[in-house]
């Protein structure tokens, strides 16, 4: 994997991927925001956001720290409400259905949008079995074949081999780049449409990231993921599309959005262009 | 330069650092150093003092101190001998501190438990800051006022639901009476120690949970979590020793409690188990009870007494101490 | 760019007033059917009434989840109802300490209570006759003494821990941890086997400040080292950076910038002993007269006189003694409430 990818510059490594059309994949739901804005008390985070995420597809949102891309993919799953202080304006339609509409019941949306976090956080209390199964005992679904769903995700999230000989043990036991995957084998026994994915290497080292893009690559077949991240390489080597966020001293925007290829090779802004050679951020 | 080549350089014994304090430094930490010393000094002093004047009745009764049932003193208050010799045990004082203490802690810590969850997970800020401050305040109520406030305004209500109990589950030999009299119970002596550790145990349990990872609770939320299903696989795993400790701590404090206890119960020289009934014993009440008029030799064996409640409520505060800061370092 | 339209944040999260409806109907349901249970069942009183409320809050609450969002969700508002009553079950106790001590307690008040003793009254004189002022000043005598001698133990103790961390700071910390715990009972009798009992000296306020002394102490000693912890490094370095030495650094810099916290931590260790009883029977004996020399002879406290009325058993001194609960009771809300507000204070 490592050394079929030695970059000679992003526009080369996207060049290689021919990203796919929305709605050619079989499975997976569209998710989309319509002219979404997001609030911290009374500063303005992220404005005015309108995006199409086609089923089946990896979209990777890039730009500097603070730029509002964390927040962002948060409001995708309405984890954007933790925050005491947290408001919102706009719309963020899955499958056609507002998320945010009265009378939905959250919990239900994090079922089908699902999301891993920056830091691998498998629960220390439970098993790697039980973690991967936790889901369904945390949102009380039923759940007939629970061995054949255990293996099933875990070898979606490409960990089956390393652990199958020893499922009761701690997930504290796994090294950082397993305990991450056992994070995606978790997210994926409930079943969601959407993966949202907030920097989930940047805690990791470069071995551990790659084992991670090739487990993105495989689930893109089957569902939409979003992931965030910091590295332009990893967005140009696993993502069909690219959004470029930016906060230049005003609330958090998206300038420019594109198939990965056309965001490394020709950016049409001239920001994107600096950020992406390297000239900023 | 390679690296194998500067390997081959004298990698030079670290310097050692010294210093050489002031004058007034040295003087400074030497004060500090005794003062630091005190809680030392003063927690020996206690097993000491007590010591010494209670060995005469230990080294007498032996073993039998704590097994005895019977406490009675052979001299009269004016020194002249009595009849028989003396026994003193402080058996049903001790059977009786376990099990008003006990009832506390079962009583006390669900709910000191599930206040600290409401208050932590659930209140809205402005009636968090309000609670917290009530609860606090309670810790701070001399306990003479909670022994007061209980034989008056407690006592009705705990005889009444003490009826109910035995009416509807006296076939339980705990909740069995001998005798119909339901005031003075260890049970109503177990509720006001429930209200007097819930401050504690809320405190301590608050403190763990505040810990909580914040990544472990989203990650619970992202999975589909309810607040509550979060809380079971989350929250409480990671508090349970802190519960344990607060439990421990509750209960070293209702076991060590004199004036509440003493004000409620009807003290009685008898092992008493069945909770609703009126007779029970506490060993700082007995000593209270004793004191006023108790010879030299008697003195002397509340003391001893004194010194077996001070061990057995160190002994528990070390322990819950211990499981407490365990589970506030360790990272799970 | 410049001309975008920004629409008003809105939090779709929180509830609507219209979406209430079905709690406000909640509502009706456990009060009138909390009614009809102390009307109709054998329950009644008070907390017969706040029972009946709270079975019916859990009914009332899971059923409406459940009819609106499912089974987990009801599971969900069973117990999030369930904690919110233990909730208020845990601060019900005040609530009736509060009433009892306040509608009992003015009674005993008139202005000689606080100015006149009880040397010349017994305890079936009638309520105008008199007083705790001797108990009064005898409690704040104990309280100084006591203060005297656990204040700087307790600071030094909290210095240590935090300045010097020398050897054993760990067992230190951990000692008065336990210390904390120790029976007030224990202390008490530990004054009266060391420093009374064959000594051939008598009761006396000070055996009292001993006592008390031991109890606060540790509360003294954990507040601060927590408040000096909070003292960042920083400031010590810049301190020892200027050529000062460690104790001119910890007398200069440290701890007045730790003051007010430290106030606090003396506030809260004095009232954690304004109230206790029970050493104070075993090393002050309690008169009934004014006694200012703390070193001799015995001395009245508020506790002591509540105890001492409370045992008498006439009807005249059970209302001193819930008159003596509310001055103590005040004493100790005040004390409280200053610490409070010097402990949120920005150190």
């Amino acid at each position: 994997m490592s050394d079929q990818v030695k970059p000679t510059s992003l526009a080369s490594i996207a060049g290689n991927r021919v990203s796919r059309t929305p709605g050619s994949a079989p499975l997976g739901t569209g998710l989309e925001t319509r002219n979404l804005h997001a609030w911290f008390g009374k500063n303005h985070v992220l404005a005015d956001i309108s995006l199409d995420f086609a089923s089946g597809t990896v979209t990777a949102l890039i730009g500097p720290s603070g730029c509002g891309k964390s927040t962002f993919i948060r409001t995708l799953n309405r984890m954007h409400e933790f925050i005491p202080t947290a408001a919102m304006a706009g719309e963020v339609l899955l499958d056609g259905k507002d998320i945010y509409a009265a009378g939905v019941d959250v919990t239900k949306i994090r079922l089908k949008v699902g999301m891993v976090f920056q830091k691998p956080n498998p629960f220390p209390s439970m098993t790697i079995g039980e973690n991967v199964l936790s889901g369904l005992r945390l949102a009380q679904l039923k759940q007939s074949n629970k061995e054949e769903l255990l293996e099933e995700c875990l070898k979606r999230a490409g960990l089956w081999n390393e652990v199958k000989d020893r499922l009761n043990a701690h997930g504290g036991s796994l090294s950082g780049g397993q305990q991450q995957r056992l994070c995606i084998a978790r997210s994926l026994a409930v079943k969601p449409d959407v993966l949202l994915m907030d920097e989930p290497c940047s805690a990791l080292d470069p071995g551990s990231t790659l084992r991670i893009e090739e487990t993105i690559r495989e689930l893109s077949k089957t569902m939409t993921i979003i992931i965030v991240t910091h590295n332009m390489q990893q967005a140009a080597r696993i993502s069909d599309y690219t959004a470029f966020f930016l906060a230049d001293g005003h609330p958090g925007e998206m300038v420019e959005v594109g198939p990965t290829s056309e965001i490394f090779a020709r950016p049409k802004d001239q920001r994107t262009e600096n950020y992406v050679t390297g000239r900023f951020g | 330069m390679s690296i194998t080549e500067s390997a081959k350089v004298a990698i030079p014994e670290p310097r050692k650092i010294s210093t050489v304090p002031r004058f007034s430094d040295r003087v400074f930490r030497v004060v500090v150093f005794c003062g630091g010393l005190s809680a030392l000094i003063i927690l020996a002093a206690i097993a000491i003092f007590l010591g010494i004047r209670g060995f005469s009745i230990l080294s007498q009764t032996g073993l039998r101190f704590v097994t005895q049932y019977e406490w009675y003193s052979a001299i009269n208050t004016d020194g002249t001998a009595g009849e028989e010799g003396s026994t003193f045990g402080i058996g049903a004082m001790l059977i009786g501190t376990i099990i008003t203490a006990l009832i506390a802690v079962v009583i006390g810590v669900p709910i000191a438990v599930a206040s600290a969850l409401f208050l932590n997970f659930y209140a809205p800020n402005s009636l968090r800051g309000f609670l917290v401050a009530v609860i606090d305040l309670m810790a701070a109520f001399p306990s003479i006022l909670f022994g007061l406030w209980a034989f008056n305004i407690l006592m009705p209500s705990g005889e009444y639901w003490a009826k109910i109990l035995h009416k509807y589950l006296g076939f339980v030999p705990f909740f069995d009476v001998s005798a119909p009299v339901f005031t003075r119970s260890p049970f109503i002596a177990g509720i006001v120690l429930a209200i007097m550790i819930i401050p504690i145990v809320t405190s301590v349990s608050r403190e763990v949970f505040s810990q909580t990872p914040l990544d472990r609770i989203q990650a619970a939320y992202a999975l589909g979590a309810t607040k509550w299903t979060m809380i079971k696989a989350v929250v409480l795993p990671f508090g349970s020793s802190g519960i344990v400790g607060g439990a421990m701590l509750g209960l070293g404090r209702a076991m060590g409690e004199t004036v509440a206890v003493f004000t409620v119960l009807n003290i009685v020289f008898q092992a008493n188990f069945q909770v609703l009934l009126g007779a029970g014993g506490n060993v700082a009440s007995l000593i209270i009870l004793k004191f006023g008029e108790a010879s030299i030799e008697e003195i002397n064996a509340l003391m001893a007494a004194g010194l077996i409640l001070f061990l057995l409520t160190l002994l528990i505060n070390m322990a819950a101490d211990l499981i407490v800061n365990r589970s506030s370092r360790k990272g799970r | 760019m410049s001309t975008m339209l920004v629409p008003k944040p809105i939090k779709p999260w929180q509830r609507k007033p219209k979406e209430m409806l079905p709690e406000v109907g909640g509502v009706f349901f456990v009060v009138i059917g909390t009614w009809a249970a102390i009307e109709f069942t054998g329950l009644s009183g008070k907390l017969g009434a706040f029972i009946s409320a709270s079975l019916l809050s859990l009914l009332a609450s899971t059923f409406i989840s459940n009819q609106s969002r499912g089974k987990s969700a009801a599971k969900n508002s069973f117990f999030g109802t369930l904690v919110a009553v233990f909730s208020i079950l845990a601060i019900l106790p005040v609530i009736s300490i509060f009433g009892t001590v306040l509608i009992k307690g003015t009674k005993g008040i008139y202005i000689g209570f606080f100015t006149n003793d009880m040397s010349l009254s017994s305890v079936n004189d009638p309520l105008n006759s008199g007083g705790i002022f001797h108990a009064i000043v005898g409690t704040l005598l104990l309280i100084s003494f006591a203060m005297l001698i656990s204040v700087p133990l307790g600071i030094l103790t909290a210095l240590y821990l935090t300045e010097i961390k020398g050897p054993g700071s760990r067992l230190i910390r951990f000692l008065v941890q336990a210390m904390s715990g120790v029976p007030s009972i224990v202390a008490g009798l530990f004054i009266y086997s060391a420093f009374i009992s064959g000594t051939g000296r008598g009761f006396s306020g000070f055996m009292g400040s001993l006592a008390l002394s031991i109890l606060m102490l540790p509360t003294v000693a954990r507040t601060a080292e927590e408040v000096l912890l909070l003292i960042p490094s920083d400031l010590r370095e810049a301190g020892l950076a200027l050529g000062g030495t460690q104790w001119r650094t910890v007398a200069m810099v440290v701890v007045p910038a730790a003051k007010s916290g430290l106030i606090t931590a003396v506030i809260l260790g004095v009232a954690r002993i304004a109230g206790e009883t029970a050493p104070l029977l075993f090393t002050t004996g309690g008169g009934d007269t004014l006694n200012l020399n703390p070193f001799n002879n015995v001395m009245g406290s508020v506790p002591f006189a509540i105890w001492k009325a409370l045992i008498s058993g006439s009807a005249e001194s059970n209302a001193r003694a819930w008159a003596s609960i509310l001055v103590l009771l005040v004493m100790v809300m005040v004390l409280f409430f200053v610490a409070r507000k010097l402990g949120k204070r920005k150190i």
